[in-house]
């Protein structure tokens, strides 16, 4: 048995130089409102009164209806009697009248060279911060060598089997079809030279000093990174990070060393992996395409990489590892307390790794350079 | 909201519209687990409603039940007469508008300003213009004692001040039936009789029903028309009726030990 409401009307009547408003009915904010446009049409009255006949349930509708009837009144420079109305519409009416007025000042936005003052601020604070958290890492990470028995080895190897064993598929197949391209593009050029085989040299080389490295570095930051912050940050909103600060357990010791030596153990194994997937890649595209034997295309490759190539990457891929884990834990204890916060601290966490990992590439570049690697 | 607010708790005479909320033989389980069992109320329009009873007893349980983020293993949940349990979507949909939840959290959306969290509802659900919806968010949180609070972020404000923003944005639709879940939660003994004057105020203005899942004792005193205690063995309802007289009289010892926190004194 449900009560039908009926429709919320809003009707005029001329009385001398005043235009009499009777609202009645069921004022719904979710139902049909008369509007005051309509119902005042194209008259112009020298006053407005406001009285209610056969009212039966109202909500803010009638309110905002009624204000709106007011600042009309307002503005036209009439007057507006709403005595007749009952006492609680005419108190609420009052309330938002007082509370548009009341706007406390809020600015979220700033001018153009506001933003890029705190943005450099930023930049520095960050940089500040990103030292000291390396330099935390650090003394942490010689408490681990002075007692490894208090490490928490336990986490370590379930982070190692995550950002790991668990990435493998992704890395197979991200590495294999990197090789892929790399055959085809290399073939273009060097098939109008009858030098098919120099793609096992050009795949081999690249995949072992560039992007067997590079390639495994993104996916994990996509990866590993973002989940790192995502935990982490879910933490601090959960005030988990504060009970253990409280017990005197330092979170670096705790939540980050663990991940960083996983991270940095795992990668390399996982770059290595990859390098080997990549040239197979290419080898692929040699044997179906490009009509190289695989024993030949084998031959080629083994005869043009040697120890200083596995050398590169190795290294690159060790630092890769380190670099992601402390981002990704860096942008998680950063975290704000929200929701939101969290995710924003999975996006910084991606973005930072990328970033920090094609800086430390282009220094790596440099630096084999002159070293002759 | 409405003009004429019905506050009273006498049972409604033959011929009355029918209750607010009527729950009939409920049964909430977690798998095979049975919280509770066999449960029956029903809430007066206009009523000020306490689900009370020990940590565990299955309140939140009740709540979520009640509000359709879980579907009961057996009995109905009524509103205004219509059944909320086995609605279809579109029935369900508009029995959704009639109520609004204010979280033990707040549970306000942390990327969005508070005026964006009121206006949510106002653009799911109305055909107000922006203007109009920017009206109605200033009343509701003039409402709630938080005029001018519009453009901040729930993280800018205080434990307090975000329960109140969570309550202008359970009000935004002026909904016929407010649920409260633990209102008192983490505030202040301050802090918190002013959200009960609050709501007393919302229940006196627009005579919204409202049902509060609490064991604080001073709110339950404070506000309650009426009370049923849910305790965890019984699975169910063990005492329903005035907190005074429940608290004095209960045959029961458990719901006088609750409410007279087993000191006897009230």
């Amino acid at each position: 048995m449900t009560v039908v409401p009926s429709p919320a009307c809003a009707e005029t009547i001329v009385a001398g130089d005043d235009l009499v408003v009777t609202v009645g009915g069921d004022w719904r904010i979710t139902g049909l409102l008369p509007s005051w446009r309509k119902v005042r049409g194209d008259r112009a009255p020298h006053g407005v009164r406001l009285r209610a006949e056969g009212l039966g349930r109202w909500d803010s509708s009638l309110v905002r209806f009624v204000h709106e009837v007011q600042g009309w009144c307002r503005e036209a420079k009439i007057s507006c009697d709403t005595s007749l109305l009952p006492e609680t519409v005419r108190r609420l009416v009052g309330q938002l009248e007082q509370a548009q007025e009341k706007r406390l000042p809020v600015d979220h936005s700033q001018n153009f060279l506001v933003t890029v003052g705190l943005a450099a601020t930023d930049v520095w604070r960050q940089t500040r911060e990103f030292a000291s958290f390396v330099g935390e890492c650090t003394l942490s990470a010689i408490g681990l060598v002075k007692r490894p028995g208090r490490f928490r080895w336990r986490d370590c190897f379930s982070e190692m089997q995550q950002c790991g064993a668990m990435a493998v598929p992704i890395v197979s197949l991200s590495s294999f079809l990197v090789g892929l391209t790399l055959a085809y593009t290399g073939a273009i050029i060097l098939r109008q030279f009858g030098g098919d085989i120099w793609v096992a040299d050009i795949v081999g080389l690249s995949t072992l000093r560039e992007m067997g490295a590079v390639m495994t570095g993104v996916v994990v930051a996509g990866r590993t990174g973002a989940a790192f912050a995502a935990q982490l940050g879910n933490m601090k909103a959960n005030e988990e990070i504060d009970a253990l600060e409280t017990l005197g357990i330092a979170p670096v010791d705790f939540l980050v060393l663990p991940r960083l030596v996983a991270l940095t153990l795992m990668t390399p194994l996982l770059v290595m992996y990859a390098n080997c997937l990549g040239i197979f890649g290419g080898m692929v595209v040699g044997a179906t395409v490009l009509e190289i034997p695989p024993s030949a295309y084998w031959i080629e490759t083994q005869a043009n990489i040697d120890l200083s190539d596995f050398s590169v990457s190795l290294i690159k891929s060790i630092v890769f590892g380190m670099l992601i884990a402390v981002a990704g834990c860096l942008r998680g204890l950063q975290a704000e307390r929200s929701a939101a916060g969290v995710g924003r601290a999975a996006t910084s966490a991606v973005v930072t790794s990328i970033l920090l990992l094609i800086v430390a590439d282009a220094v790596f570049a440099v630096l084999f350079n002159v070293l002759g690697l | 909201m409405n003009g004429n607010p019905a506050t009273g708790v006498e049972p409604p005479g033959p011929g009355a519209p029918p209750p607010a909320i009527a729950v009939e033989g409920l049964e909430c389980r977690y798998g095979d687990t049975v919280v509770l069992t066999g449960v029956s109320f029903s809430v007066r329009e206009g009523e000020l409603f306490f689900v009370i009873g020990g940590s565990g007893c299955g309140k939140s349980t009740l709540l979520r039940h009640l509000i359709g983020l879980q579907k009961p293993a057996r009995g109905t949940v009524r509103y205004g007469g219509e059944d909320f349990t086995n609605a279809d979507l579109a029935a369900r949909r508009n029995l959704l508008k009639t109520f609004g939840v204010l979280y033990q959290n707040a549970a306000l959306w942390s990327s969005m300003t508070l005026r964006e969290n009121v206006v949510l509802p106002l653009e799911q659900y109305t055909t107000l213009n922006r203007r109009e919806r920017e009206e109605i968010v200033s009343l509701k949180l003039a409402q709630v004692g938080l005029a001018g609070y519009e453009e901040f972020f729930p993280a800018e404000l205080s434990g307090g001040m975000r329960k109140r923003a969570g309550l202008a944005r359970a009000l935004a639709l002026d909904p016929r039936i407010v649920f409260f879940d633990e209102p008192s939660a983490g505030l202040d003994p301050v802090t918190s009789r002013k959200l009960d004057e609050l709501v007393l105020q919302i229940r006196e203005t627009l005579g919204t029903t409202m049902v509060i899942v609490s064991h604080e004792l001073a709110s339950i005193f404070a506000l309650a028309d009426r009370v049923i205690m849910l305790d965890h063995e019984a699975r169910g309802i063990i005492a329903e009726g005035r907190p005074r007289e429940l608290a004095a009289a209960s045959d029961d010892p458990r719901v006088r030990e609750f409410l007279t926190r087993g000191d006897e004194k009230v």
